[in-house]
């Protein structure tokens, strides 16, 4: 099955698009990392779109790091999470702003 | 003994180091003994160096002692190097002589104060920078000289500095006299650019040779010149700073505002004097500053109430005499009018300080009075030294200096009447003012007792400043009177004598009954106005023209609305110095833009995403958009 790289491509920002929304719109910072796991994995798609329109393999080497990498973001975002929960009872993020960091 | 030259400036220092590293662990008895000590060491020194230069040198060559090197920098070479001829020998003379009597005076006059010992360390200073200034044979030694008598002046007026007044006065003089002090370095810088050397000797030889009468130049550096001595000697228009400077303890008045370093001016032009017999104008200007200083001094001696105050405007005025007499070229009259000043006027001071120490600071003369049976000494002593000031004819050392001056003011080859005429005035009115001072002071009934009376240390000072305020005339008397020529004889070793247009003796009698009629009917005056008089034990009421002359002819108005007032206002509107505008305005850029940046820096990680996302929005935009 072929699938022109316009549309692969396209369908790659719209999800991008769609995961960006969600961090700036969502406070809840759950919500938010899975915004960030949905703009990655936009990137992911456009390497591996990118990959099949040269007939590479690059394209599909790359997303593996991509998805080691992620794997290893969301174990630190979500200790991360339970760390900022236990301090502030709250997942709200403007609610660690205290920082000012 | 003239190898001892050297000696007799380290002593004085050495004392004032002493004084200032270990004085305060010191009892008041050691530093009396330092202070005195050193400075009564340089004097028995002076005598004995002097007598050696006066026995062994008929021809009064001068003695030159070179210590060492200076400095030796692009051709300027100064060395220190004390140059001893007639004109510095008489110099340091008065200085150690003068300086060791009221050295012994202060000791107990001062033994109550606080600060005892600092006040000997800067007297002691002041008699070794008027040593190097007198003795120096380079003008950069000399201006060095010249510079610390001007600080330690500044120290010892405002000795008394928790008064806000005395530190005032003691800033005024030491501005005042900055501004002369400045016109002199300017001369200096003159002379090495087109002599290459400040050496005294060498700029006198050079100098006929390299400048013509009257030269722009050397009219110049004459006017500068004497711009410093102005300053320095108070006259006319620098002499606002000496009636203030009179807020330091009297011993000071004596020795620095009266004997010696107000002289300074009349040394710088003696010993300058080629540079100024190149440039008659000059010379004539100094003559015409003298006379016009003495009788505005005069004028405004005779409208003061304060002891002290009628004793500092009499010493502008005399000093006026002595510039009037380097003016018209009678330069030994001048040096000699110049010693018998210090004897008079050191006791003068010393007398007034005795009267206001028994009357626990009593200035005003109009509170005083009937002193004359309770302080028999100082009456006696003050009545001698104000006879000397007021020139009264044959029995006074005044008289024989300053009818030299007024006789000579005629005479002398640029001598005139109206400078005569000036001289003839002044002389009235000093016998005026003296005696007005003499009978309000120790005449008429007693308006405020004493209580003490001046010890052995303060009356023994007195007594040989008395003696020599009346013997030490008759060493110079005139051509129908004896003719004794032994001061003059001895400074013209040094300075040319001065060419008079002759008359012959009985003119110059004429002269002389003149002179002495103008001092007697002073004196007849003052009695006719003053002498027992029951004035009220008050500040006199003024009238404007008094007011004018009380306030010494508003020069410190006219000074303060010329010159302090734009001075102030200009300051004030640059009180945010113009130049740091750019650097202010430099610092307040970091600022503002270290305000928005922190503004940003809030903490909120949606915000910080919101900017990424705007950024790279934006960015691309402008790539695929240029």
């Amino acid at each position: 099955m072929n699938v022109p790289m316009e549309q692969g491509i396209l369908l790659a920002a719209i999800l991008f698009c769609l995961g960006l929304t969600g961090l700036l719109v969502h406070r809840n910072i759950i919500y938010m990392l899975m915004s960030v796991e949905v703009m990655l994995n936009a990137a992911g798609l456009a390497f591996i779109v990118a990959g099949s329109a040269w007939g590479e393999a690059d394209g599909q080497v790359m997303f593996i790091f991509i998805l080691a990498m992620a794997a290893a973001e969301v174990s630190v975002g979500l200790a991360l999470i339970i760390q900022m929960f236990k301090k502030f009872r709250s997942v709200d993020i403007n609610k660690a702003s205290t920082m000012n960091g | 003994m003239k190898e001892l030259l050297w000696l007799i400036v380290a002593l004085p220092f050495s004392g004032a180091l002493i004084l200032a590293l270990a004085g305060r662990k010191l009892s008041r008895l050691t530093c009396s003994i330092i202070g005195v000590g050193t400075v009564s060491l340089s004097a028995g020194l002076t005598i004995l160096a002097g007598l050696d230069f006066m026995g062994n040198n008929p021809t009064g060559k001068p003695y030159l002692q070179v210590l060492w090197r200076w400095i030796d920098v692009g051709g300027l070479s100064p060395d220190i190097a004390f140059h001893l001829d007639a004109v510095s020998l008489t110099f340091i003379f008065v200085i150690t002589f003068v300086g060791a009597l009221i050295h012994l005076y202060s000791a107990q006059f001062m033994w109550k104060e606080d600060g005892f010992s600092r006040f000997f360390t800067y007297m002691n200073l002041f008699i070794g920078f008027m040593l190097v200034l007198v003795l120096a044979d380079n003008l950069l030694l000399l201006y060095l000289g010249w510079e610390g008598v001007g600080l330690c002046s500044y120290l010892l007026i405002g000795f008394w500095y928790k008064n806000p007044d005395n530190g005032y006065a003691a800033r005024k003089a030491f501005i005042v006299t900055r501004v002369g002090d400045t016109a002199l370095a300017i001369g200096l810088f003159i002379l090495f650019m087109t002599f290459h050397s400040l050496n005294i000797r060498e700029i006198l030889n050079a100098a006929p040779g390299t400048w013509g009468i009257g030269s722009g130049i050397a009219v110049a550096v004459a006017l500068l010149l004497l711009g410093g001595a102005v300053g320095k000697s108070a006259q006319l228009p620098l002499q606002t700073w000496l009636p203030d400077a009179m807020a330091g303890p009297s011993p000071v008045s004596a020795l620095i505002h009266a004997a010696t370093m107000v002289t300074a001016g009349v040394y710088l032009i003696a010993r300058t004097h080629v540079l100024f017999e190149l440039a008659p104008i000059v010379q004539t200007t100094v003559a015409v500053i003298g006379a016009a200083t003495l009788l505005i001094a005069g004028f405004s001696a005779l409208n003061q109430h304060d002891i002290k105050r009628v004793l500092a405007y009499s010493t502008i005025s005399q000093i006026g005499y002595m510039f009037l007499a380097l003016g018209v070229g009678a330069w030994s009259a001048a040096i000699f009018h110049f010693m018998i000043h210090a004897f008079f006027k050191a006791l003068l001071f010393l007398g007034a300080g005795a009267v206001i120490w028994v009357l626990n600071d009593e200035h005003n003369m109009f509170k005083m009075g009937g002193l004359r049976k309770k302080l028999p000494v100082v009456f006696w002593t003050f009545l001698i030294a104000s006879g000397s000031l007021a020139a009264l004819p044959l029995i006074t050392a005044g008289y024989f200096s300053k009818d030299k001056i007024i006789w000579l003011a005629y005479v002398g080859d640029k001598g005139s009447v109206v400078l005569w005429l000036a001289a003839l005035i002044g002389a009235f009115i000093t016998a005026l003012y003296t005696f007005r001072m003499v009978f309000l002071t120790f005449f008429g009934t007693t308006k405020a007792e004493p209580s003490a009376r001046p010890g052995t240390g303060m009356v023994i000072p007195m007594l040989i400043l008395a003696f020599f305020s009346f013997a030490a005339g008759y060493i110079e008397l005139p051509e129908n009177m004896g003719h004794v020529v032994l001061f003059s004889g001895f400074i013209e070793k040094t300075l040319p004598a001065t060419a008079t247009i002759h008359l012959g003796n009985s003119t110059e009698l004429v002269f002389q009954l003149i002179a002495g009629l103008a001092a007697i009917s002073g004196l007849f005056v003052a009695y006719k106005y003053y002498f027992n008089k029951p004035y009220p034990a008050a500040v006199p009421e003024r009238n404007a023209l008094q007011n004018f002359f009380f306030n010494g002819w508003d020069f410190d108005f006219v000074y303060d609305k010329m010159i302090v007032t734009p001075i102030v206002f200009l300051s004030r509107i640059d009180k945010d110095d113009f130049v740091d505008l750019f650097y202010k305005g430099l610092a307040s850029l970091a600022r503002a833009l270290n305000i928005v940046l922190s503004a940003s820096q809030n903490g909120r990680v949606r915000w910080y995403a919101m900017v990424i996302a705007i950024g790279a929005i934006l960015t691309l935009t402008l790539i695929f958009y240029p």
